[in-house]
């Protein structure tokens, strides 16, 4: 195992400094070909392409969570999306707010759809909400707090495998149904919609998309090298220990419990930011965010990617979004059929995934 | 070795950035009709067959010469009951396929998704479902039915015609339900009924289990006065929910139960010997009896291919709609959603049950309301009709929030929610 | 409208009056041009007339008025196109075998339906209907119809209803008949004025759990001013809501049980695949849906046999999903033993193409399947317990799959190789088990118990392709908390799971029950991390 990190982190530099570059490159190039190249031109990139990048954006850095802690804490959650989507709800909770009286009731402190449902005053848990720095503060709080309850219990009680994967899902699935519920105050089915304007910049103008796509790529630059140096740095290589042995690392005096709470809580809180930037992005936050089936899709997009190579699960986020919207225009029918085979060839035949392949490719080079 | 790394990446890249370049090849010889439903995922189920429908309509467009010279040209994309991918999908039909109208959405939520969008980049939506009102935008034509074209004569038939006196209100929990259900409350209040014998129930989607539900209904309908149970469960969840009645017994006659969507479509799922004598209320039924509906379930089965292929409320709404905007686009000379949107208010077609459907300020339509009993062949008879055409009210004056809110989309008002005691426009994104 | 109400209660008057007539001196009065006439309005064919038709059928007296009103019941009842007269149509050897209402002759055949316009009846009609044949049934030669008919009249009781009870029960000879008919007048008779009738009949509905009966007590006590009349009334009243709390428990209990079963039978086939093989087999659901669907194939290829078709189902459905199980062991899972992470991947990617598949050679649409006779309807304990037939059923199903699984896995060849390769792989082989065979085997045994699950809740729920998404979760749900590779655990746990819901739903409503169920287990597995019946030895160090 030994040899495997230390040829893999030298790799996985490179793999990470090309994404950096090839982020940094299309960072600069979209808002120049989208705000400065002629619409008629054949250079331009459309709004609906800058929004759909900035969306594939916050996939990637959830990925990049999740790999976080299955590559290298070898803990799979099923729950992931749950942290993304709470991160989410609690930007459009300041997105709500933010409509004030411009809602379709006129009401300056309900929300369309309280009024709607003959609420008359605003539960306490949204109070705090019209302020943007609570509304951030929360982004990353709820989340990690969750996570952090959620780990100390179950670190504690060191449930580990496909039972630690099956609770993480059955949290997502009952926090899913609680938000489904309408009397929970968080908009049921339909969600939290209607979004005007985030920080007083109107949502709807090309200038705040670009924006918006810049903040998520510097979010998912941010995200990438902050675990990167959590990997290269001893919690990391503490935390490769409890993966491939967990037993032995507790018994050499790691506390185990201490790291994988602490990694787990981080991830969560990277994952609730993804939310936090997906939302205003794409317009709406709704309970099948929550869905068990979504955690389990951004586990694929990691395998496919590639474990334990973060690049990787940028790579396989924005490989599996992009087919998606492109099969889904081109094939509606049978666009299943491609995707469902993309992840059984790929278990099959790229069991490192695309950063495997990538990998062996430049080492035969 | 970095290098055949960097060109792998470049390439990816490319494939990337072309989704937004390749919008330059808009054909000018067709007209673009954007669909947008589910084809995968839970709504699949209902949407599908909207799509077929959709398609059909457009290829008897077409036969007939398609619109203003040019041929018709479907463009189907699969948003998979996702909502998010819902928004994403709208922006792409209109960005980058430049359709001119969009046929779709089935769930409020998808509706809600897909708003601004609509109104972002001013596309035209036709969406073809009964809904909960309490709303009204400039880019939306509503074609289903809003409550009071639904469940307030439905609540009225049970009410005068079977003397019912207790009521159990069971709903799926989201909006539609909560909304028509906030309204019939309000509604019977101000008809006397007290609140002990009205029975509100909410269960989840797809919800499978039943029994102590229905067990429960029949305890609350034991009392000796005529109880029925106005159903707003959605489609997927009554399969079980009626199954469960019929095997606990409980027949129409006992406590009938009227629905709002269960249409010939869910019907087909199931064996319907247990159902018979319970009620729906739509502004459609395959069963009705008029030239219209014979060659509108022809020319289905013909699209097809399958003559037992039902047709339902939603398919009808589709029919009016598309031709509602063709004879818009026609009076416009023209697809530009603006004009298009001024010239349909107004503008009537016929229906299929006999009547004409009226293209109101408020982009609602007239409809009339059938009430039909579930016969055991999967048809409904119907038993109780409106007289005339009912104009869809936006926003309900049964809710206080809106009872003084009025759409508009004419001048002076031009406003989806006018509201008329503050004089005031709000809540409008364009 | 009121000029039609009180048309209604006219006919309805005058169709008691009649009745009671026939009652007292059978065909004395009754007009046999009456029966003639009433044949004749129903033949119209319109609602408003059909009413009249079946008053005057009714009162006529005519022996044959029963079976006519029977079949417009029914929807027996047709207009043959031809002629324009009436038919009792019933389905013979070849197309409908016709009789004639008026005379009760055969009136020969009718190739199909297409001949034939049925008479439609609505709610209203319904109700009349079983008023006038409960009121014809109470002097019918079978006692088993006369109770029936005196059932049907305590829903339903009234004025006249009531004197044509006194009439008959002077000569109703069975027990049975006239105990019910007294509990009936006994109803009838707590509006009477005189306390101490009041007071009698009270005496003898005691302990009657009739919905009837308790409404009318609950309305004496609100209403009654005689203070031994309420006090007795209570009495009764207190005894009734014991027996009630009582039954409903028990109601509760069945209904958890018969969610357990259904939740065991999901998950007992990934007690096999993902408890001893280790496979995080997510196309589970889809295998559960193809089992669902092969019910529906079957019963399409036998139209008219529904029950025979459905136990036919269970084998064919046993050998679709695992035949289709051992086709993604051998074509994908084996590459990835020792991987187990990856066979979440992997099946998760096949459960997209089963689903989209069955979307494309079927239909997106939900698919009929209909249920034989004897699991609609339910079994009559009293008037407020009754147990569904299906419910029954299924439960019986699901400890007969349970039982004949763990016979396999505890007493044949096969089930010691299973157990042998999920404990010890390489022992296994070095002892000469050929383990790839195991492997693929046990899959598809796996497989195919799903499939068979497949086949019991085509008959609660909807048969589409979204069926194994409903029930994915909730499998690995049970079968981590009973304990992975535990069947015993699986039992328990999907059963206790649904009674627990079940016993949380009626205060916390069905989606709350839910989310504190998965609460429960998530607090749960925190106290006992592997389950309820955890594996021990080297394999539990996973």
């Amino acid at each position: 195992m030994r040899s495997d990190i230390q040829t893999g982190r030298l790799q996985l530099d490179r793999g990470g400094q090309i994404f950096l570059i090839l982020l940094a490159v299309t960072t600069l190039l979209v808002p120049i070909l989208n705000l400065a190249v002629p619409t008629d031109s054949p250079l331009h990139v459309s709004t609906f392409t800058v929004t759909l990048l900035g969306k594939y954006l916050t996939y990637a850095l959830l990925a990049v969570a999740v790999d976080l802690v299955w590559g290298y804490l070898g803990i799979l959650s099923l729950g992931h999306g749950a942290f993304f989507a709470l991160g989410g709800y609690a930007m459009g909770m300041y997105l709500m707010r933010q409509i004030g009286d411009r809602g379709v009731y006129g009401n300056p402190d309900l929300p369309d759809f309280m009024v709607f449902l003959n609420w008359h005053e605003l539960p306490w848990f949204w109070h705090g909400f019209d302020q943007f720095w609570f509304s951030a503060l929360m982004v990353v709080l709820v989340p990690g707090v969750l996570a952090f309850v959620f780990g100390w219990l179950t670190f504690r009680s060191r449930v580990t495998g496909v039972y630690l994967s099956i609770i993480t899902q059955a949290l997502t699935y009952a926090l899913m149904l609680a938000f489904f519920r309408n009397e929970m105050g968080f908009g049921g089915n339909n969600g939290l919609t209607d979004f005007k304007d985030l920080l007083g910049f109107d949502l709807q103008s090309d200038a705040t998309r670009i924006g918006l796509f810049i903040a998520s790529a510097l979010a998912l630059a941010g995200g990438y090298l902050a675990c990167r140096y959590l990997v290269n740095s001893k919690l990391g290589r503490v935390a490769v220990a409890i993966r491939d042995a967990e037993s032995r690392t507790r018994f050499i005096g790691y506390r185990v419990e201490q790291v994988k709470l602490w990694i787990f809580a981080f991830s969560a809180v990277l994952a609730g930011i993804a939310g936090a930037l997906y939302v205003p992005q794409v317009g709406i936050i709704n309970p099948g965010e929550f869905s068990p089936l979504n955690s389990i899709e951004i586990v694929v997009w990691v395998a496919i990617g590639g474990r334990a190579t973060l690049y990787g699960a940028v790579l396989g986020a924005l490989l599996v979004n992009y087919g998606k919207t492109y099969l889904t225009g081109v094939m509606p029918d049978a666009w299943l059929f491609a995707l469902g085979g993309l992840f059984v060839l790929v278990t099959l035949f790229l069991p490192q995934g695309i950063a495997g392949l990538l990998r062996r490719k430049g080492a035969a080079a | 070795m970095s290098k055949s790394r960097l060109r792998v990446s470049a390439a990816a890249l490319a494939a990337a950035l072309s989704i937004g370049l390749s919008s330059v090849a808009s054909a000018a010889d067709t007209i673009k009709v954007g669909i947008l439903h589910s084809l995968s995922g839970t709504m699949a189920i209902s949407e599908t067959t909207l799509k077929d429908t959709m398609l059909m309509l457009i290829d008897e467009q077409n036969k007939k010469g398609g619109l203003l010279g040019k041929k018709l040209e479907p463009v189907v994309v699969d948003p998979a009951s996702n909502w998010p991918l819902f928004a994403e999908k709208a922006r792409e039909l209109l960005e980058k396929d430049k359709v001119a109208a969009v046929f779709g959405c089935w769930t409020s939520v998808s509706r809600k998704s897909v708003l601004p969008v609509f109104e972002e980049l001013d596309g035209l939506l036709f969406y073809p479902v009964q809904y909960e009102g309490e709303e009204s935008s400039k880019n939306v034509f509503y074609t289903g039915a809003a409550p009071n074209q639904q469940a307030i004569p439905a609540v009225d038939y049970l009410m005068n015609d079977l003397g019912v006196e207790r009521w159990v209100l069971a709903g799926t929990d989201y909006v539609y339900p909560r909304t028509t259900n906030k309204i019939l409350e309000a509604y019977l209040k101000a008809k006397g009924v007290k609140d002990a014998d009205i029975m509100i129930n909410y269960t989840p989607f797809g919800h499978s289990d039943w029994q102590s539900i229905v067990s429960d209904i029949k305890k609350f309908g034991a009392t000796g006065k005529k109880t029925a149970v106005v159903s707003t469960i959605n489609g997927d969840a009554n399969v079980p929910f009626y199954k469960e009645l019929g095997n606990q017994g409980i027949s129409s006659e006992d406590i009938p139960v009227v629905a709002f969507s269960v249409g010939e479509e869910e019907l087909s799922g199931i064996d319907t010997k247990p159902l018979v004598g319970h009620l729906a209320a739509w502004n459609y039924f395959m069963s009705v009896d008029t030239p219209e509906n014979e060659a509108f379930i022809d020319t289905w089965h013909d699209f097809i291919k399958d003559d037992n292929r039902v047709t339902n409320d939603p398919m009808e709404a589709h029919y009016i709609g598309f031709n509602l905007w063709v004879k818009a686009v026609e009076k416009a000379g023209s697809t530009d959603p603006d004009k298009v949107a001024e010239a349909i208010i107004g503008l009537e077609t016929p229906n299929l049950t006999g009547g004409k459907a009226v293209m109101l300020k408020n982009h609602h339509i007239t409809k009339p309301v059938l009430i039909g009993e579930i016969q055991d062949d999967g048809q409904f008879a119907v038993v109780w009709e409106t007289e005339k055409e009912v104009p869809g009210d936006a926003w309900s004056d049964y809710l206080p929030g809106s009872k003084d809110i009025v759409a508009d989309w004419t001048p002076p008002i031009s406003c989806g929610n006018y509201n008329t005691v503050t004089k005031k426009c709000s809540g409008q994104n364009y | 409208m009121p000029v039609r109400c009180l048309s209604r209660t006219g006919l309805r008057a005058r169709l008691i009056a009649a009745l009671l007539l026939i009652a007292l001196m059978p065909g004395a009065f009754a007009d046999p041009g009456d029966f003639q006439q009433g044949a004749a309005l129903i033949a119209e064919n319109r609602f408003a007339n059909l009413e009249d038709g079946v008053a005057l059928v009714a009162a006529s007296g005519d022996p044959k008025a029963r079976q006519l009103l029977l079949a417009l019941q029914g929807s027996d009842l047709y207009l043959r196109k031809s002629d324009r007269t009436l038919v009792i149509a019933a389905k013979g050897a070849d197309g409908y075998d016709l009789t004639d209402p008026l005379t009760g002759e055969s009136a020969g055949t009718a190739a199909s339906k297409r001949e034939l316009k049925r008479i439609r009846i609505n709610n209203r009609l319904r109700s009349q209907l079983s008023a006038a044949i409960a009121g014809l049934d109470l002097s019918h030669q079978d006692p088993a119809v006369r109770l029936s008919g005196v059932n049907e009249m305590l829903a339903n009781l009234d004025d006249d209803g009531l004197k044509l009870l006194r009439e008959r029960i002077q000569v109703e000879t069975d027990t049975e008949v006239r105990e019910a008919m007294t509990t009936a007048i006994a109803l009838g008779d707590l509006d009477s004025a005189d306390p101490e009738v009041r007071l009698q009949s009270l005496d003898v509905l005691q302990g009657n759990l009739h919905p009837a009966v308790r409404g009318a007590i609950r309305r004496l006590i609100e209403t009654d001013a005689d203070p031994e009349v309420l006090k007795s009334a209570q009495r009764v009243q207190d005894s009734i809501e014991f027996k009630l709390e009582l039954y409903s428990l028990a109601e509760t209990l069945f209904f958890g049980l018969s969610l357990g079963s259904v939740l065991v039978l999901a998950a007992i086939g990934l007690a096999i695949t993902f408890g001893v093989m280790g496979v995080i087999n997510m196309a589970h659901g889809e295998l559960i849906m193809l089992g669902a669907y092969t019910t529906y194939l079957v019963q399409q290829l036998m139209p008219g046999h529904i029950g025979l078709a459905l136990l036919l189902a269970i084998p064919a459905a046993f050998m679709v999903s695992g035949a289709v199980g051992i086709l993604i062991e051998r074509g994908v899972i084996r590459f990835l033993y020792g991987r187990p992470l990856e066979t979440l991947l992997a099946t998760f990617g096949i459960s997209l193409i089963l689903q989209q598949l069955v979307r494309t050679l079927i239909s997106p649409q939900n698919v009929p399947v209909a249920n034989p006779d004897w699991m609609s309807g339910s079994w009559q304990i009293n008037s407020v317990l009754s147990l569904t037939m299906n419910r029954m059923v299924i439960i019986a199903f699901c400890l007969i799959v349970f039982s004949a699984l763990y016979l396999v896995m505890r007493k044949t060849a096969l089930g010691l190789q299973v157990r042998a390769v999920s404990q010890n792989r390489a022992m296994a082989r070095a002892m000469g088990v050929r383990s790839a065979r195991v492997d693929a085997l046990t899959f598809g045994l796996g497989s195919g118990i799903a499939g068979v699950a497949g086949v019991a809740l085509s008959q609660l729920t909807n048969v589409g392709p979204n069926l194994g998404q409903t029930y994915i979760i909730d499998s690995f749900m049970v079968v981590v908390f009973g304990g992975v590779g535990n069947l015993w655990g699986t039992l328990v746990a999907g059963m206790s799971l649904g009674v627990v819901n079940k016993i949380l739903e009626p205060w916390a409503g069905a989606v709350l029950a839910k989310i504190l169920v998965l609460v429960f287990i998530i607090l749960f597995i925190q106290k006992r991390p592997r389950g309820l019946f955890p594996q021990k030895g080297r394999a539990a160090e996973g």
